[in-house]
């Protein structure tokens, strides 16, 4: 099964199903958000005309709601929303917002002042003046506003996939996580022709004569309203519970897909972001999700994880990957992070985990807390001795052995050290290593295994239960193929796992997957 | 018939019009004259309600302008102005269309009203379907024309109304404008800062200064009597010009010689002088034969006319 070596094309076509809904979702939440973005900033844009002084107020707001990052967005929704196609639409309709406000603003008071005092002059309502004059002179102005708006939300549709609203990211931050290009350019590919597609309509509409634009503007509403009704497409619902995996789980033999064929589980699975997941099951929004057992929020969140009775899920032990040519480097480099080497358990790890996730410590102070209870702290060196540049992934385990690392390093080397952390998967940080960008970060023998180096089944499930033999199989597969070295094992198991709400647990007498599946073939 | 009474309008603690009062009789064309910034326009304005007055009434045909809504007030007055102010997005027929519109017409009197006054405004046919900006700018100017015409108000308010057009087109669309039946039916106030427009198109001109009405009469009461210096000034280099125009051969009749030597065509004493001088200059006739109202007939020469204006003006200031 070595995806690589299928074509692009051979990929969507196998996965046309999957790409027909994905492609409608996308252009259905787009238009659902745009068409409530219209509603809302046209008004607005029109009383802000009438009303100066309000202009920058509103335009200020909106400008500002405009620069909140999308994720942090949808994460600020979950609370308020829950997860799917609510949050996203209200996501996607605040960026589309600013666009169409403005340009309904700049429209309306760009407008000839002699043609506006012709049509008062005439004795034209106010209300007739709006629409026979104003709004129609404005329209190039408005329709380039919304242009910009439709491209803008065909790009951050994509983060939909993060909270379970589907659309061509599902496909896109898969294929990040699972290190699978065909399935990035699957999502990537569409949604980039969607975003010319439209841009290259709605600019034939914006440049077409009063004419033809009066008759255009009667069609235009009705297609914005039948594309945003694509969305509204039905889903079929399989079970009565919902699970909520991330993109990479999904399209992992450890994950969803040896759920399926090792345990036959069979469950309505909508796909959804690490970040806003565990979020999502403590607000009942989601029964059963993929998460990491070592995640802080298991503690915060009061989650169960479901035993793996048929092992599924093989060990992830963390260690730091180093580049061979970093280390000769930097002699002084393996010896130092081997310092943390067997430190740190898989309960040690929960609990500082939990320590960032919930009680919202800052990532540097658990990490020093935690080297100066163990002896291991020692003040910087302030040393100029080269940079040795650190990595980590998106979430706040890697912050926080990030943070550890540069401290071990500044304290007993004489090296110089700079973070890159957050970078958005295996696939982003792993490249990143290759290509010389950082030196080091820590990663896990399940991920090497089954991400990177990707060998066939018979020996992915040879290697899948057994500590020692993963690591030594990825050491040396990447020594061999990457020219990469991986240091000690830190110590703990962070491996994938099912959870639920504990409470839900206990009501319904599931504690493995197999209760799971069990229970779900009763129900 | 439009009457003013002691209007007044302040922009923050600028006084713009202060204590404005005259009356337009019914078909009277009065002109607001004066340089930019003397509250004319403001003064127009505020008879449709484009701006409300601070002080002072306006009333059309006895009711107070305050008293009606001011949509329905400004559909039944015509309101003609310098830069037009046509809907670049409407068809030249839906332009002259737009108040009937509002007044829901049906199309077919619409229809025949609109060709109606496209022909007596020498618009071609064609033009119906065009948009503004394929219109010459004296086209342009008289479909603004038409579209305050179409409903046939009896009040018509001008602002500057051939202000953006180049002399040529001015003059001969002034000429037009003078000509045309439906013009000489209405109630037109209109306001200008070309002195020589004011006194083509008026019948009395009330001259402003300042926010405040200077002088009010017809242009031959400003040009013999005006009521003080600054109305003095304010013609004095156009004068001789300006008196050209005004003075009709009905005027200096008493200084013109007795005989009449011919017969054949003759024009009627309402001939300004100037008119009279361009009639004897382009037609090569070496004398003009005039019938005055009391039916007397008289014929002259270049000489002869220049000569009788020379006497009357003395005459004027003798007095």
């Amino acid at each position: 099964m070595n995806e690589q070596q299928q074509t692009l094309w051979q990929f969507m076509a196998g996965q046309s199903d999957k790409l027909l809904s994905q492609t409608l979702q996308h252009v259905g939440l787009t238009f659902i958000s745009l068409l409530f973005a219209i509603a809302i900033g046209l008004p607005l844009g029109i009383l802000i005309a009438r009303k100066r002084k309000l202009s920058g107020t509103v335009l200020g707001i909106a400008g500002v709601l405009q620069t909140v990052p999308s994720i942090a967005l949808l994460g600020f929704m979950i609370p308020v929303l829950g997860i799917g196609a609510k949050p996203a639409i209200v996501a996607l309709l605040i960026y589309a917002l600013l666009p169409i406000i403005r340009n309904t603003y700049t429209g309306i008071i760009g407008i000839d002042q002699h043609v506006k005092e012709a049509a008062r002059a005439m004795g034209m309502s106010k209300s007739q003046i709006l629409l026979k004059v104003e709004l129609p002179l404005a329209m190039p102005v408005i329709l380039a506003g919304i242009r910009t708006a439709t491209v803008i939300n065909v790009g951050v549709a994509t983060l939909a996939s993060f909270i379970a609203a589907g659309g061509l990211g599902e496909f896109i931050f898969g294929g990040i996580s699972l290190n699978n290009t065909n399935m990035i350019l699957a999502g990537a590919i569409p949604a980039a022709l969607l975003a010319i597609i439209l841009d290259a309509l709605l600019s034939l509409i914006q440049k077409m004569d009063f004419k033809k634009l009066r008759k255009a503007l009667y069609v235009f509403p009705v297609v914005i309203l039948i594309l945003g009704g694509f969305y509204a497409l039905p889903t079929a619902y399989g079970s009565t519970l919902t699970a909520g995996f991330t993109p990479e789980f999904m399209g992992r033999q450890d994950g969803d897909l040896g759920l399926k064929s090792t345990y036959g589980l069979k469950i309505h699975t909508i796909v959804i972001s690490d970040a806003v997941m565990y979020k999502a099951a403590f607000a009942k929004e989601l029964d059963v999700i993929s998460g990491y057992s070592t995640d802080g929020r298991l503690k915060a969140f009061d989650l169960k994880i479901l035993d793996d009775d048929k092992h599924i899920f093989p060990p992830y032990y963390a260690a730091p990957i180093v580049r061979e040519d970093a280390l000769n480097k930097f002699p002084e480099l393996e010896k130092t992070l081997n310092l943390l080497a067997g430190k740190i358990t898989d309960s040690i790890m929960t609990d500082l985990n939990y320590k960032t996730d919930y009680l919202h410590q800052q990532p540097e102070r658990v990490a020093k807390d935690f080297l100066i209870s163990n002896g291991l702290y020692k003040a910087a060196k302030n040393g100029h001795n080269g940079t040795v540049r650190i990595g980590s992934k998106i979430f706040g385990e890697q912050y926080i052995l990030a943070e550890m690392y540069s401290m071990l390093i500044k304290g007993n080397t004489d090296y110089d050290v700079a973070t890159k952390t957050g970078l958005g998967g295996t696939k982003i940080c792993f490249d990143a290593l290759t290509n010389d960008q950082i030196d080091f970060y820590p990663e896990y023998t399940g991920t090497g295994l089954l991400v990177l180096l990707q060998p066939n089944l018979k020996i992915a499930k040879e290697m899948a239960h057994d500590k020692e033999k993963t690591y030594n199989y990825v050491s040396t597969e990447f020594e061999k193929k990457f020219k990469i070295k991986w240091l000690k094992p830190i110590g703990f198991n962070n491996s994938y796992a099912l959870m639920m709400r504990q409470k839900q647990s206990k009501e319904l007498n599931v504690n493995s997957i197999s209760d799971l599946k069990n229970y779900l073939d009763k129900n | 018939m439009i009457e003013l009474k002691g209007i007044s309008k302040n922009f923050g603690d600028t006084r713009a019009v202060k204590q404005v009062s005259f009356k337009v009789s019914e078909k009277e064309t009065l002109v607001l004259l004066g340089t930019s910034g003397c509250g004319k326009t403001t003064t127009l304005k505020m008879i449709n309600r484009l701006i409300e007055p601070d002080e002072g009434q306006v009333l059309i045909n006895g009711e107070n302008v305050i008293d009606q809504d001011p949509d329905m007030l400004r559909k039944g007055i015509g309101y003609v102005m310098q830069n037009i102010g046509l809907f670049p997005h409407y068809t030249i027929a839906e332009n002259i269309a737009l108040v009937p519109k509002l007044l829901k017409w049906d199309k077919e009197k619409i229809k025949s009203r609109t060709e109606e006054l496209i022909q007596k405004l020498h618009l071609p046919e064609s033009t119906l379907t065009m948009f503004p900006h394929e219109l010459s700018g004296g086209q342009q100017q008289r479909v603004g024309l038409a579209r305050a015409l179409v409903t046939d108000p009896s009040v018509l308010l001008m602002d500057e109304p051939f202000g953006a057009l180049d002399n040529v087109t001015r003059a001969s669309i002034q000429k037009e404008f003078k000509a045309l039946e439906e013009l000489k039916r209405k109630t037109i106030v209109m306001v200008t800062h070309d002195v020589q427009e004011a006194f083509e198109l008026a019948d009395r001109i009330c001259l402003m200064d300042k926010g405040e009405v200077v002088q009010i009469g017809t242009p031959k009461e400003l040009l013999y009597k005006p009521v003080n210096d600054f109305a003095r000034n304010f013609l004095a280099s156009q004068r001789l010009a300006l008196e050209f125009k005004v003075v009709v051969i009905q005027d200096i009749w008493a200084y013109l010689p007795k005989e009449s030597l011919k017969d054949g065509d003759s024009h009627s004493a309402d001939l300004s002088v100037w008119e009279a001088m361009e009639l004897l200059r382009n037609n090569n006739h070496s004398d003009l034969r005039i019938t005055c109202s009391n039916q007397e007939n008289k014929t002259i020469n270049f000489e002869q006319l220049t000569k009788g204006f020379n006497q009357f003006q003395n005459a004027q200031v003798h007095e």
